[in-house]
């Protein structure tokens, strides 16, 4: 006799089989297969692999899984949309193809989006980072009324203008799960065939957003950010007498690793809600001068040429 | 066929031209419509290539469209006169070509006998005819329509492929290009254009070969592509009323809204979705605004007013068969609510006055400091106010409520829910207030602070929100102003134009006296109090007046209708007390069509120029009335008087109208005075008796308005 077991599987992949999925599409797509940074970042663009990489002539395609910490979106696991960290796969064409657009819708229908039974649409979204110096344009994707992913063409980054121009995917690996398997929170995803996502990850969050709303030490944190923020100086300023073979190797991606520290301890200052506004912009700005300052350096170290900056901010 | 083809050939052929881009913000669309036009419209009568050109433009979210009848096949010949010697030289006495002729012929490649004769007014020239064929029109417009597509300009443009490749709004994919039935190549941006065009992105045909407009329009429409935005908006209308009614309901009206989902889609439906009834104890604005700005729904009311547990969203599909839509937007909206609700909640554990600490980390402009600092002045200003208008006799101004409203206008500034939807401002602070038991009187305020927004937004709904909202306003201007933020041209970032006409539009309507230049030294005081370094100077008063006065004209003539010369006259009367001002101007305007009003407002013309004429030694004397020697003079002086009182007894009353009528009735005396009486007599005494009477007169009945500024063209002239 058969026996008649009734699994209970839920409808749409799995969150690690999302994470799969789309990691196949864009292999096949000729991108470079990229780890998570492991650093804490705000979002996949801060990943050297993004914020350097657009610089510059050379050609590169990549895809990456970046968990994202923004420390003022936690919600102690209490809200169902809302995550101290959440899950963005990034990809990154350099230079962005023709027919991108095409490339995008398919890689939707890859993961199980059929396109003609849902109302997707690009709506004018221009991302901004004033941290990272950079820009672009292009929009939200919005699927059925639920925005899923970010789609950019990169027009500046750390100050310097960009040539060839980069195409900036960034999916919300969430939203996408939740909508795929239709849960109404995060916490109810299904990561394995067992796990959930909350079994997974509710601690973390829990834990986190009492650190970043209730238990860091916000004094300390400056006293971080003066130092890393000190060290990157030195680092950058160092660059000019590095000759030859110091030159060549000289710790440029270091002093990025500086800057994106100072980054996230900005986001942790800025939870904890001990920043005003004009020091807000005071202290962004401090951010962007080592990013910039860095992409400059960077591309000088790659080419032996000074990289033009322009004055033009995001507007 | 072949027959037809010969015998119907038109004169003239059809241009089709369309853009094919990556999703263009609905927003720039209409003017890019426009534009487009313009371009296309400056280019074709520039070549010469319509003597009548009928241009349509359309445009979808993937598509600028632009389509010419009337276009001539080939460009008309073009003829240039070259004018040589005159005749004079160019022949001889016996009518033979001098070598001046034979050279200029030559230089020009023509025979002798193609030289003509030109009469010109200095007499008759040698003349060449030189005519340039007219090119055909393919090649002309294969060179023009890249110029087009390159001279469009946008608020932000992009690049997508290099620094040096093409720039438009978002990247460009195709082109299409057809005339007279053919295909047109060109080169754009790494492009060639030819005839294809493309459906709609999921339900329709990416290569559907064209020849002409009306079956370009056709064959779109079969590929789900509306290609007139009226008839997408229509569309939406229809639908959006059919689903209203299916469900008894009618739909929340939002033109502004309408406008962007018709420039969102190709093919627009409306579908309908349900939310859970629960959430309808959310304030109708929240719901309201979170529908419309994130998600673009509209919202459906009953018919008794209230918000209907509904929404109608635009998709860009033929349908829903499924349902699957629906859903989806369904699940999103349901997000989207239980956070506004978790915001209503948590921003209400404490009390809005406990948010006032945290105002000192909201800068309002680094030299002018936080909302805190700002808070504490509008408190002072509004204080002073409704001191003011209490003291006027106007019962309903609590000077209580007008402190309480003003100390937590901004408290809502610091809340998760005005943070997440910062066009809440002002709505979330006078719900939140309401909640929690302020007074309706405080609440509304509070409520209505930003009022009025527009020329045709209304006033805040009771006395102290007029107040709070005149009070927020003086400060900002008087604050901006004193740091060097002045608007000019387009750039005005902190809205102070906007500002000094909601002050304009509130005093007139609510009719609230207020002394003008009191209020802006209260305003000044009060920043001088809120930040001691800043360096204020009374000059600086003078400035701030003129730029609300300025509002007040615009008003006074764009909103409320008065002409131009009445303003003039009015304000230059006395413009410190808007309200009174109003009062004057009504007035005047309707005893100015009276017999007597224009015939005496020249003579006070006349009076003012006499004046202005006279020496300096002649004027300020007292009158003397036994020094007048003339009937005429006598007359005058007595209808003076006379008037006088009854004019100071009517203008006290406010009767300004019957103040105007008295002084109406004095045109007899003046006009009698001025036929009969030589002002600049040679006699000292009796020329400055003359002229004091004038003074007086023009003195005394000047101060309701200034009636030698009315009429004439140099009224009308002036710059405002």
């Amino acid at each position: 006799m058969k026996s008649k077991v009734k699994l209970e599987v839920g409808r749409g992949p799995a969150f690690q089989d999302l994470i799969l999925k789309l990691s196949r599409f864009w292999a096949d797509r000729d991108c470079v297969l990229q780890q998570p940074y492991d650093l804490e970042v705000g979002a996949g663009t801060m990943h050297p692999e993004t914020f350097l990489r657009v610089l510059g002539k050379a050609p590169y395609r990549v895809a990456y899984v970046q968990p994202s910490r923004r420390p003022a979106d936690g919600r102690y696991g209490d809200n169902p949309n809302r995550l101290y960290k959440h899950t963005q796969f990034q990809v990154v064409l350099k230079p962005s193809p023709a027919d991108i657009q095409d490339l995008y819708l398919a890689s939707l229908e890859a993961i199980g989006i059929y396109l003609r039974d849902h109302d997707l649409r690009f709506e004018e979204d221009n991302w901004e980072s004033p941290t990272l110096g950079a820009w672009g344009i292009g929009w939200q994707v919005l699927l059925d009324g639920l925005e899923i992913t970010q789609f950019t063409y990169f027009q500046q980054c750390g100050g310097l203008d960009l040539d060839p121009v980069s195409v900036e995917l960034t999916y919300g690996l969430e939203r996408i799960a939740a909508f795929l398997q239709g849960v109404e929170s995060v916490y109810d995803l299904r990561w394995s065939a067992d796990r959930t996502y909350g079994e997974i990850r509710l601690p973390e969050e829990r834990q986190f957003s009492a650190y970043s709303f209730d238990e860091s030490d916000a004094k300390a944190i400056r006293g971080e950010f003066e130092l890393y923020e000190k060290e990157a100086k030195r680092l950058l300023d160092g660059f000019a007498s590095a000759k030859g073979d110091r030159r060549e190797r000289y710790p440029l991606l270091a002093a990025y690793d500086l800057c994106l520290k100072c980054s996230h301890a900005f986001n942790l200052l800025d939870a904890r809600g001990v920043i005003s506004t004009t020091e807000r912009t005071a202290l962004m700005g401090r951010v962007r001068g080592l990013a910039c300052l860095t992409a400059q350096k960077y591309v000088e170290q790659a080419t032996g040429e000074v990289a033009e900056t322009t004055s033009e901010a995001a507007p | 066929m072949k027959k037809a083809a010969k015998k119907g050939r038109d004169a003239t052929a059809e241009l089709l031209f369309e853009i094919g881009c990556e999703e263009i913000p609905a927003g720039m669309l209409p003017r890019a419509e426009s534009e487009l036009r313009a371009l296309l419209e400056r280019y074709l009568s520039a070549e010469s290539l319509a003597p009548q050109v009928n241009l349509e433009v359309y445009s979808t979210p993937r598509r600028l469209v632009g389509a010419a009848t009337g276009l001539l096949r080939t460009q008309p010949d073009s003829t240039k006169e070259i004018l040589g010697p005159p005749r004079s030289v160019a022949y001889d006495s016996v009518g033979a070509p001098t070598r001046a002729a034979v050279s200029f012929a030559e230089k020009q490649g023509v025979a002798l006998n193609a030289l003509e004769l030109a009469v010109t007014a200095k007499g008759e020239y040698l003349m060449v005819r030189q005519v340039t064929p007219g090119r055909p029109a393919p090649e002309i417009l294969r060179q023009v329509l890249p110029r087009v597509i390159g001279d469009l300009a946008w608020p932000r443009s992009m690049t997508w492929t290099s620094c040096d490749g093409p720039r438009f709004i978002r990247p460009i994919r195709w082109i299409l290009a057809v005339f007279d039935g053919k295909p047109l190549r060109f080169e754009f941006g790494g492009l060639t254009s030819g005839n294809l065009t493309r459906g709609h992105r999921f339900c329709g045909s990416a290569a559907i070969p064209v020849r002409g407009f009306r079956e370009y329009e056709s064959k779109l429409a079969r590929n789900a592509v509306l290609l007139r935005p009226e008839r997408r908006a229509a569309k939406i209308s229809k639908e959006l009323a059919a689903a209203a009614k299916r469900l008894g309901c009618t739909t929340h009206r939002d033109p502004e809204l309408l406008a962007q989902v018709t420039y969102l889609n190709e093919f627009p439906t409306v579908i309908t979705g349900d939310f859970d009834a629960a959430y309808l104890s959310l304030p109708a604005e929240i719901l309201i605004t979170v529908m419309r700005g994130h998600q673009k729904y509209f919202a459906l009311e009953k018919k008794n007013g209230e918000l209907a547990p509904h929404f109608l969203a635009v998709i860009n599909l033929p349908g829903d068969p499924k349902g699957q839509v629906r859903a989806g937007h369904e699940r999103v909206l349901r997000a989207r609510f239980a956070d506004a609700r978790f915001f209503w909640q948590a921003d209400q554990k404490c009390r809005l006055a406990d948010y006032l600490p945290r105002l000192e980390r909201v800068t309002y402009e680094s030299r002018l400091g936080s909302f805190r600092d700002k808070v504490e002045r509008v408190r002072e200003i509004a204080r002073r106010l409704a001191e003011q208008w209490a003291a006027l006799g106007l019962t309903q101004a609590g000077v209580a409520d007008a402190d309480r409203a003003a100390e937590l206008a901004k408290c809502d500034l610091a809340t998760e829910m005005v943070r997440e939807l910062p066009e809440l401002q002002g709505v979330v602070g006078g719900l939140y207030a309401q909640a929690q038991g302020e007074s309706n009187e405080v609440a509304g305020a509070i409520y209505d602070q930003y009022r009025p927004v527009g020329l045709d937004d209304p006033i805040p709904r009771n006395l102290t929100g007029c107040t709070l909202a005149v009070a927020d306003k003086l400060d900002s201007v008087v604050g901006c102003f004193a740091v060097g933020i002045v608007p000019t041209g387009s750039s005005d970032p902190f809205a102070l134009r906007r500002a000094a006409q909601g002050i304009v539009k509130i005093l007139l309507e609510r009719k609230l006296a207020l002394s003008l230049s009191q209020a802006v030294a209260t305003a000044r005081a009060a920043l001088a109090k809120s930040l001691p370094r800043l360096n204020l100077s009374e000059s600086r008063d003078a400035h701030i007046l003129e730029f609300i006065l300025d509002r007040a004209r615009y008003f006074f003539r764009e909103k409320l209708g008065f002409a131009y010369d009445e303003v003039n006259a009015v304000l230059r009367a006395g413009a410190d007390d808007l309200a009174d001002a109003h009062r004057r101007v009504e007035a005047l305007h309707a005893v100015r069509k009276s017999r007597n009003f224009e015939p005496l407002a020249t003579s006070f013309k006349r009076v003012r120029k006499i004046l202005e004429k006279a020496p300096a030694a002649d004027k300020g004397q007292p009158i003397r009335p036994d020094g007048f020697s003339l009937e005429a003079e006598r007359e005058l002086f007595a209808a003076v008087r006379r008037t006088s009182a009854k004019v100071r007894d009517a203008k006290r009353a406010g009767k300004y109208s019957e103040a105007l009528e008295v002084i109406a009735g004095l045109r007899k005396s003046v006009d009698r005075f001025f036929e009969e009486v030589m002002v600049m007599a040679e006699e000292e005494a009796a020329r400055r008796n003359r002229l004091a009477l004038l003074a007086e007169l023009l003195g005394e009945f000047s101060t309701i308005a200034d009636f030698s500024e009315l009429g004439g063209e140099e009224a009308r002239g002036a710059v405002v």
